[in-house]
């Protein structure tokens, strides 16, 4: 008997998307209400109750912007927000947009709520209900083409360029050919691939914009003084910048560039995007994305329902929100962390698989997060979250071409 | 990624149109690999990940990988020499190599 992939089912939202997950969001809104958050979640150890938040006290357009987007996501299905209560976020805008949303939500505020044990005590009861709540919604036939799937790459070595990152990329080939939409980023890893990118472009006035974020990020990081080609690059083969960038490149396949957005941008349609990740105007707030969860958390607010993590020395990241998808590129790192991987895209190396090989297991895999399956890192609880201060200008009209 | 028909299984071409090989493991100094129906005797060894040359590639000529230039070769390159960077440079800019560490 030959059975076909299981089907996908997601939970509906009033906007139309389809969550693959079905998670309550624990969001604080200022670090000073992080362990109440914090204790809240842990009450829930092995259910699908998430802790996000943002800890500055000033206020910060792009953080609210990307807590709601973050609240409202496809995999998010209520929202419990957390305030000291005198921090400056606006909690009463994000719990409009969640409510407006058509999902649940709730804001506790520890100052007039009676302190840390009583806000733990109202938080934990309004989770449980919430919980059951959500345990009644019943899921729909969900197809591909109603995904949106995000790849990164963290921790590369030499092998990253050869393996993880071109199986992602006909991964991403694979994936938008069935109409999901796929977004690709790092914008300052990609110094040197600016005009075969702006060759995929859907227009020449979005080729334009690809070339001048790559150059954005060129000259935000020569002001951080970052960016140089290290001495180890070349240990492990690699000669130029160019090739070095050329390898994270592989990550986005060979299909042709429908937009540039930003973060918290959703891309509109099928077919593969460029998300410009280096903020606008001058040098501030320090580096773009200080670690692989900021850019994570940022292709999640851009609506991915799953992002592919590609590493060579071995990552063991997951995220709240979205499932991680770990691809790992080099095999003697699989072999020393094979709990923590799920794609083993090594093995090409040795002779023991091949890209396509690989590619499918990733977009089986990518699938089977719509059906039931969980990746390594959700298994084992990882939830990693950040996010800081940035400002972006809102993209201009040739971003998004047709 | 392929081997490529009378080449070195050790070897990978990334894409049809690239000018250098990649080794997917370790092939020592004086081993004589075949590289498209060619034998070249390989002068130093080459580390996994390091690149291989096609066939012979003049200078000035763009070095081709992943099928997209990653520079150009400074000096006269022949089939089966190592690919790095005593012989190829970087076509973007300089300032990149500088101020390391």
């Amino acid at each position: 008997m030959v059975d076909g992939p299981a089907p996908m089912r997601g939970f509906p939202r009033a906007d139309g998307r389809k969550g693959i997950r079905n998670i309550v969001v624990v969001a604080y809104l200022v670090e000073c209400a992080h362990h109440v958050a914090r204790e809240i979640v842990l009450s829930f150890r092995d259910r699908d109750v998430h802790l996000i938040g943002f800890p500055g006290c000033y206020p910060n357009p792009y953080a609210q912007r990307m807590m709601q987007r973050l609240c409202t996501h496809p995999n998010v299905g209520a929202v419990l927000l957390l305030s000291l209560g005198c921090e400056s976020f606006n909690k009463s805008a994000l719990s409009r947009v969640v409510a407006q949303s058509g999902r649940m939500v709730e804001t506790l505020t520890i100052q007039t709520d009676g302190g840390t044990r009583r806000t733990i005590g109202a938080g934990c009861a309004w989770v449980a209900a919430t919980l059951d709540a959500l345990a009644a919604q019943e899921t729909v036939p969900m197809g591909v083409d109603e995904l949106i799937v995000g790849t990164i790459c963290g921790g590369s070595d030499g092998t990253s360029g050869l393996t993880g990152n071109p199986a992602a990329g006909r991964a991403f080939d694979r994936l938008i050919a069935a109409g999901a939409a796929c977004i690709f980023e790092e914008t300052g890893e990609l110094i040197g691939c600016e005009e075969i990118m702006a060759s995929r472009a859907a227009t020449p006035e979005l080729g334009d914009e690809l070339r001048a974020a790559v150059a954005k990020a060129a000259r935000y990081y020569a002001t951080l003084g970052y960016g140089s080609f290290a001495p180890g690059n070349a240990d492990g083969g690699l000669s130029t910048i160019e090739e070095k960038s050329m390898g994270a490149y592989a990550k986005s396949g060979r299909s042709p560039i429908m937009g540039m957005i930003k973060p918290g941008d959703i891309p509109p349609r099928a077919g593969l995007y460029l998300m410009d990740v280096v903020p606008d105007g001058e040098v501030r707030f320090g580096f773009p994305n200080i670690s692989d969860n900021a850019e994570i958390v940022e292709l999640i607010a851009s609506g991915c329902h799953a992002v592919l993590f590609v590493t060579g020395r071995g990552s063991v990241s997951g995220s709240a929100i979205s499932p991680v998808i770990k691809i790992c590129a080099n095999p003697d790192t699989y072999r020393r962390m094979e709990d923590d991987m799920d794609i083993d895209a090594g093995r090409i190396l040795e002779g023991l698989g091949t890209l396509d090989e690989v590619a499918g297991e990733i977009v089986a895999l990518t699938r089977g997060l719509g059906a039931g399956m969980r990746t390594k890192s959700e298994e084992m609880g990882h939830q990693e979250f950040i996010l800081t201060y940035k400002s972006f200008e809102p993209i201009g009209p040739a971003c998004l071409p047709g | 990624m392929s081997a490529s028909e009378g080449t070195d299984g050790r070897l990978l071409l990334l894409s049809p149109e690239d000018n250098v090989f990649v080794a997917r493991e370790e092939i020592a100094a004086g081993e004589i690999v075949a590289v498209e129906a060619a034998w070249v005797v390989v002068a130093a060894t080459i580390q996994r990940g390091h690149k291989l040359a096609r066939r012979p590639i003049a200078p000035g000529e763009k070095i081709i990988k992943y099928g997209a230039p990653i520079g150009s070769a400074t000096k006269p390159i022949a089939c089966g020499d190592h690919v790095h960077v005593s012989n190829i440079k970087s076509d973007y800019t300089a300032t990149h190599l500088v101020g390391d560490g």
